[in-house]
């Protein structure tokens, strides 16, 4: 059980250009009009190094990013802190975020994945689609008790734990099948 | 996955709805000597319909949402495009230096991001390293001062972007004509806390770009290296300006190809060729031709290409970094490194001098002229020389919108680079993850913009596939 006067950091990212992309800071912006007592709102596109400065200064960090799998409309998965690195993207995955933030700043910040189902991404546009306007609306309805109450934990029991084929992307010629086994065992 | 001819065949295909991705192919023939090698960059070209029929006004945030990895570069482009459209491009004092302020800035976290988490593991574990170390971790692991010096650099260059531009994703502080803003006393002081630290981890950071390739010039000089042409912006004195000035190409012995010409009639030197194989351009200068045309852009063709640099500590290195190559340009791949932290070093110490001007907090944020209908806004982005060309109707909407990107302007040298680093490492032998990696080292060195923003779970921006003599893949790997 967290804390209720946990220092918590809700962090939406996304690119609102590329229509379900926008989901993230969509929920980010959402959140913030909530005005939730003890709740610090951040969006940006992507995650990036600074990014685990920030998360280290709290005591959790919800990532809200949209999903473009998954059968539910919503999703609410604890992270692990890996070490992970990517290919001249210049953008990090939470999960490595949160461990930059462990191993940088010795912070001890949980970490949540909040993943909110989209189907559009492939073009510009400034909108979401009306399916993800309904993942987002229950998204809402979802997270806003578990920011008031800080029972992350409970709410996240209805999910496996974030198995990221991250944790290996630096481990070369990883077959695909890998991954998915990874992903079903979890499940 | 299926094996073929004996050896595992492993694939990872790019997630095809992420656009921007990069994928390396490396063709052997019978004898596993390179036969062909190309660097594919998935762009996605929608964004023309996008801007379309958009009022200009709205065009310096809208392009925003292109590339979440140098927003504001194209937030500026734009906005030098549009000040053009409404017959403001003579800035107020303020409003320039505000902007120049936000570039510098932007600039400089782009390059502490790249040096440290991207290209220092490379650097200081090796190539062939255990790519279980070599990475921003690794680096985190063993030198934790450096690791955290750049993330801490990062965050100051982005605190510099928030001060000017405002929130992160709907920044607004350029506007045609103009900036929606000043720096307040308060914004000044908070920047300058930090700012003598900067100065010092930039110090440091250029001296490790330094002695790196000094030290190990036997082995970097030859590494996806070639001749080339080097186009940037330059100021009217020859001064290296990141933020507005002149076009100049010189070839790869410094002589001008041409000089000083306006960028507003860019079309007259500049040219996209287009190929079968890649869904991105090639752009070459015209007088030249599309054979020997091509050229880079970046921070080497920068230092290559300016006479000086108008702050003291960059000039005094880039004169170090001439020196090497007899005041000739430098057309070493690896040197891209040096120069990005010499650049560095040039956008802290214009950040410093900016932030003790006294014209930030000035009020005269806006002017306008007369109206245009075309205009072009160009910029040095912090991975290269970015275009922008846009017509406006008498409605004030977007009708026409032309981009290209730095990423694009370094598509031959890419190319070259990865085919080069190839038949010198790769051809011939059991080709094993560190000599792969030597393939991503010479990509890495001009720090390409693969991801262009759209970054939902589930991305996997880069794949190289090996294929034999028959075009059957032998390996491949992802990252993302």
């Amino acid at each position: 059980m967290i804390a209720d006067s946990a220092k918590i950091l809700l962090m939406g990212f996304g690119n609102p250009g590329r229509v379900d992309d926008g989901l993230g800071p969509a929920l980010a912006t959402a959140v913030e009009n909530l005005r939730i007592p003890g709740v610090t709102v951040d969006c940006d596109y992507q995650l990036m190094l600074e990014d685990a400065a920030e998360a280290a200064k709290h005591d959790v960090v919800v990532y809200a990013d949209a999903d473009t799998k998954g059968t539910g409309l919503y999703s609410f998965r604890r992270l692990h802190p890996v070490s992970s690195m990517s290919f001249s993207t210049h953008s990090l995955r939470p999960a490595a975020v949160l461990g930059l933030a462990h191993q940088l700043f010795g912070s001890t910040v949980k970490g949540y994945m909040l993943g909110i189902r989209g189907f559009e991404f492939n073009e510009y546009r400034e909108a979401l689609s009306p399916k993800a306007q309904e993942s987002l609306a229950a998204a809402i309805e979802f997270i806003e008790p578990v920011l008031r109450t800080a029972s992350f934990d409970e709410a996240a029991a209805r999910w496996p734990d974030v198995c990221e084929a991250d944790k290996n992307t630096d481990k070369v010629l990883r077959p695909v099948n890998e991954v998915e086994i990874c992903k079903m065992e979890k499940r | 996955m299926v094996a073929t001819n004996g050896t595992q065949r492993i694939v990872i295909e790019p997630v095809t709805r992420v656009e921007g991705h990069g994928k390396v192919t490396i063709l052997l023939d019978e004898n596993k000597k390179i036969k062909q090698v190309r660097l594919h960059i998935v762009e996605f070209r929608g964004f023309e319909r996008f801007i379309q029929g958009r009022p200009y006004w709205e065009v310096p945030v809208l392009v925003q949402r292109l590339c979440g990895i140098c927003p504001v570069s194209h937030h500026l482009a734009a906005a030098k495009a549009m000040d053009r459209i409404v017959g403001g491009e003579k800035l107020t004092p303020t409003a320039e230096k505000m902007r120049r302020l936000m570039h510098y800035g932007q600039t400089f976290q782009s390059h502490a991001l790249h040096f440290f988490h991207l290209c220092s593991p490379d650097l200081l574990f090796g190539f062939d390293a255990d790519p279980a170390i070599r990475n921003v971790i690794g680096v985190a692991a063993k030198y934790p001062d450096l690791a955290v010096q750049g993330v801490m650099m990062r965050k100051y260059g982005q605190e510099v972007i928030k001060c000017t531009a405002g929130k992160k994703i709907h920044g607004t502080g350029a506007i045609p004509g103009g900036i929606n803003k000043n720096l307040t006393i308060a914004e000044r002081d908070f920047l300058l806390k930090d700012l003598d630290q900067m100065i010092e981890w930039s110090r440091g950071a250029l001296k490790i770009a330094k002695d790196y390739t000094v030290e190990n010039l036997e082995k970097v000089a030859p590494f996806g290296s070639f001749d080339s042409n080097h186009l940037s912006l330059i100021r009217e004195d020859g001064a290296m300006d990141l933020y507005h000035g002149n076009l100049r190409a010189i070839d790869a012995q410094g002589k001008k190809i041409f000089d000083q010409v306006d960028y507003q009639g860019y079309t007259d030197y500049i040219a996209e060729e287009v190929r079968s194989w890649s869904y991105m351009k090639f752009p070459f200068m015209k007088q030249v031709g599309p054979e020997d045309g091509w050229y880079r852009v970046g921070p080497l063709a920068r230092v290559n290409a300016c006479d000086f640099i108008d702050t003291p500590e960059a000039e005094a290195a880039r004169k170090e970094f001439m020196a090497v190559t007899d005041n000739k340009p430098n057309n070493i791949t690896m040197a891209y490194h040096w120069t990005r932290m010499i650049e560095l070093l040039h956008s802290i110490e214009k950040i410093k001098e900016l932030l003790n001007d006294k014209d930030l907090q000035g009020t005269d944020l806006v002017v306008k002229g007369d109206r245009r209908g075309e205009a072009v806004g160009l910029i040095e982005a912090p991975r290269g020389t970015l275009f922008h060309h846009y017509k406006v109707n008498d409605k004030d909407q977007v009708t026409m919108a032309n981009l290209i990107v730095s990423t694009t302007n370094n598509n031959e040298p890419m190319n070259r680079a990865v085919t080069k680093v190839a038949e010198d490492h790769l051809s011939g032998v059991e080709i094993t993850e560190g000599l792969l990696n030597h393939v991503e080292v010479a990509i890495r060195a001009y720090d390409p913009c693969l991801s262009c923003a759209t970054h939902a779970m589930g991305q996997m921006p880069l794949s190289i596939q090996l294929l034999d003599h028959e075009g059957n893949v032998l390996d491949s790997r992802s990252k993302g």
